[in-house]
């Protein structure tokens, strides 16, 4: 510590010197306000997500590659391991993880739409069905649009499909969100919400087109890994014994799309895109008059947040190889939704924890008879999982009403050395006891000489 | 006549010395915290980080790439002709004319209600005229998309100060240079060469408007958290980035003391030097008369006059349209007249 000091007061005193001695010479106005800082009371809670945020900031490209490949690698163990206090009872875990990747993907998605752009979106279900039934439409044998008996073989006929079904989805989030998206708010939410409604109400009712309320069954999945033991392949609903089962390889198929999801969402967010999408939640008008063609970037954030819904409603389709319209109620819509909030709006990673409470607490629960030996009846607190998602956000809009992992963007590509140098300075700051080595010196020094000069 | 002025330095004065108190005082309370907050950042020393910023001539260069303006100097950038508002039975705008000249600072004055905001709308394209027209640099100004005008070059700020709170001072800026990028979403996603060469520049230009403006040490800070005056300044920075022709500052002094005002004024002298034209909508005589080449004064929708700031200010039609007509009629008093501007313009200072 001591020798870390000296240079670092040393070096402080050079700044300050070189900076007043460069203010004096310019005749630039030099009234930079004393360097006041938040009162504690007032800083954001320094916590321990907080920590990790600055130390990950703080990591080189490379060593962010290096601790997060394993860490992905572990995350997709997870059901392979089976962890004894984290495994389900009532339902295979494998599922479960599966159908946590969905749901982790349709969070961001919807991330995007809500969390980014700030657009509330009521019927982002809409899109998750568009997916699931473009994907059934072409491949399930009780379709009038079926492929699979003519030129597509079924082997590839889902990994086929889900191009098709991300460009349907896309265009879809196009035809919606351009005559919507003029409007704002409240009124923006309810439109959204009837969209939901009508696309689940027409698979319900085009009984010559999507089967009705019978649904579309058979559905295409990827034939790999045929064997003896799985004649089916792996991703064969047929596979549902064991530790390998299909949902295991459902979830690694999803864990490789939220890869790709995040990096392109991430892109997306330290460009002007993501700059655009910020500056519109925040403030609408003053976007547009600062050049933001703020309509134009809202019909993209509808888009791309309606393709990785589709992408999410393909896996879907896949998985369950049945799709119904029952499937895509509006309370899904409001499950998603809950997933972001619960989340943290705006933090790409932080919804994936949502999305995993989301699907993970009911299926904790359900089966389980006791819990570190307290016995509980688990199916009644799975069947309130309504009910609790609904407490839960209550006593989160009380306490933390930014979510649980409050999003902190970072929106410029470049800008890494500043907000490094930033935080070199504040540890210099709270580090140097004495004060004579603190950056404040120099704004402090600046308002002295202007009160001489007055 | 001037009564009031040395009170108002001694509470300014006071002011920043409590500030200065106040700041002394905190660290002392602070725990240390390694790890400290990030968003909450001291000032970055800019000299350490981009060392080419040190150097003020550097900063010019960077803020005003294209120096076009200085070429023809003097030629209306701006012209309103003859331009009408109506608003149902209610003229705002009365057969107005004026130009505004390249690279001069126009003050816009007139008491509440004259139509300063009616005309400034016009400009901008919010609204289109009933009569007569509005030329933005030899082109008529339909009623085109707010941001499509903000391309062509007129950029503002807002009386209200209207920041994106929850972003940083340098992310604001570089929202600003959005009208200047040229890729898009596909650029964005796979990140191609001339996305990410826009996305540097862009931030290099971002850092140099904020050293320019004064507050590059604030960079990393949330615009939330800046000081008032420190708002402003991010609110000019972030218009000056979208590289317009004409800067138009919307009662930019609002709830400035007497010596923020000051400091004001030199950056706007400093930004026409650097080759911008600014239209200076302002109720603060003393500022409108101290930085401006030219004044247009307007009063009921009507322009009642035009010209430099000596000729407007001894102009009895303004005087006593807009000043008030001294109690004393003391007419060889008149360049002492700042002083009775604060009760004659009574939003001076109070405005937020």
């Amino acid at each position: 510590m001591s020798t870390s000091d000296t240079p670092d007061a040393t070096s402080a005193k050079a700044t300050s010197a070189k900076s007043t001695s460069a203010k004096a010479t310019t005749s630039r106005p030099t009234s930079l306000p004393p360097a006041g800082r938040t009162p504690v009371a007032q800083r954001p809670h320094a916590g321990l997500g907080d920590r990790l945020r600055l130390w990950w900031d703080a990591l080189a490209r490379p060593t962010q590659w290096a601790i997060g490949v394993p860490f992905i690698l572990l995350i997709a163990a997870l059901p392979v391991i089976r962890p004894p206090l984290l495994t389900t009872v009532g339902t295979d875990f494998g599922s479960v993880m599966a159908q946590f990747g969905m749901v982790a993907l349709i969070a961001i998605g919807l991330n995007v739409v809500v969390g980014q752009a700030g657009l509330l979106d009521l019927g982002y279900v809409g899109f998750y069905a568009i997916g699931a039934y473009t994907v059934a439409l072409l491949t399930s044998p009780d379709s009038p649009w079926n492929l699979t008996d003519d030129w597509l073989s079924n082997d590839w006929a889902w990994l086929a499909c889900l191009p098709v079904a991300i460009a349907v989805t896309a265009i879809s989030g196009l035809i919606l969100g351009s005559p919507t998206l003029r409007l704002r708010g409240d009124y923006l939410a309810i439109v959204t919400l009837g969209f939901g409604e009508i696309v689940r109400l027409l698979a319900d009712n085009l009984d010559s087109v999507t089967g009705g309320g019978r649904g579309l069954s058979q559905v295409a999945y990827p034939r790999v890994g045929v064997s003896e033991e799985h004649p089916n392949g792996v991703f064969s609903a047929g596979n549902a014994s064991g530790t390998l089962n299909a949902g295991v390889w459902w979830f690694w198929v999803s864990i490789v799309l939220i890869v790709i999801a995040l990096l392109v969402v991430g892109n997306l967010e330290r460009s002007r895109v993501g700059r655009a999408w910020v500056a519109i939640r925040e403030d609408e008008d003053a976007a547009e008059i600062m050049g933001v063609p703020t309509f134009r970037f809202k019909l993209w954030a509808f888009v791309i947040g309606a393709a990785i819904g589709g992408i999410s409603g393909a896996l879907y389709a896949g998985q369950v190889q049945f799709v119904v319209p029952t499937n895509f109620n509006v309370i899904n819509s409001m499950l998603f939704l809950c997933a972001v909030v619960l989340g943290g709006q705006g933090n790409k990673l932080g919804v994936i924890v949502g999305a995993f409470v989301v699907v993970y607490l009911p299926n904790f629960f359900l089966g389980r008879t006791e819990i570190f030996g307290i016995p509980i009846d688990g199916n009644e607190i799975a069947n309130y999982k309504y009910l609790f998602f609904g407490l839960a956000l209550v006593l989160l809009m009380i306490f933390r009403p930014q979510g649980l992992f409050p999003a902190r963007q970072k929106l410029l590509t470049y800008g890494r050395e500043l907000y490094v140098a930033a935080r070199a300075a504040a540890r210099k700051v709270s580090g140097a006891g004495d004060g004579s080595g603190r950056a404040d010196a120099v704004p402090a020094v600046d308002v002295a000489t202007e009160g001489d000069a007055r | 006549m001037r009564a009031n002025d040395p009170e108002d330095v001694v509470a300014g004065s006071a002011h920043e010395d409590a500030h200065l108190a106040a700041d002394t005082a905190t660290p002392e309370t602070l725990p240390y915290d390694p790890g400290g907050d990030v968003e909450e950042a001291v000032a970055v020393d800019v000299a350490e980080v981009r060392p080419e910023l040190a150097d003020p001539t550097t900063v010019d260069a960077i803020v005003a790439p294209s120096r076009d303006v200085h070429v023809a100097e003097g030629e209306p950038l701006l012209s309103m002709r003859d331009v009408t508002m109506q608003f149902g039975g209610l003229t705002a705008l009365d057969h107005v004319t004026f130009d505004i000249r390249r690279g001069e600072i126009l003050g816009l004055i007139g008491p509440n209600g004259a139509g300063k905001t009616t005309a400034f709308n016009a400009m901008t394209g919010v609204y289109r005229p009933t009569s007569g027209t509005v030329l933005f640099d030899g082109e008529v100004i339909g009623k085109a998309a707010r941001n499509e005008i903000t391309r062509r070059g007129i950029a503002r700020t807002f009386q209200n100060i209207r920041l994106f709170g929850e972003m940083t001072a340098l992310e604001n800026v570089v929202v600003g240079t959005d009208a200047r990028h040229r890729t898009s979403v596909p650029g964005a996603v796979f990140r191609t060469r001339r996305h990410r060469a826009e996305e540097r520049d862009a931030i290099d230009r971002g850092m140099a408007l904020l050293e320019f403006v004064g507050i590059g040490a604030r960079a990393t800070e949330r615009a939330r958290n800046l000081p008032y005056g420190d708002q402003r300044r991010l609110e000019i920075a972030r218009a000056l980035a979208t590289e317009p022709k004409l800067l138009c500052l919307d009662e930019p002094a609002a709830g400035f003391n007497p010596a923020e005002k000051e400091s004001l004024m030199g950056l706007i002298r400093h930004i026409r030097d650097d080759g911008y034209t600014v239209l200076l909508i302002e109720h603060d005589m003393r500022l409108v008369r101290g930085v401006t080449d030219r004044i247009v004064v307007l009063e009921f929708g009507r322009k009642i006059a035009d010209g430099t700031p000596e000729e407007v200010t001894s102009d009895p039609a303004v005087v006593a349209a807009y000043l008030g007509v001294p109690d004393d009629a003391a007419v060889p008093d008149l360049p002492e007249i700042g002083g009775p501007t604060t009760g004659a313009a009574p939003t001076t200072g109070g405005t937020r």
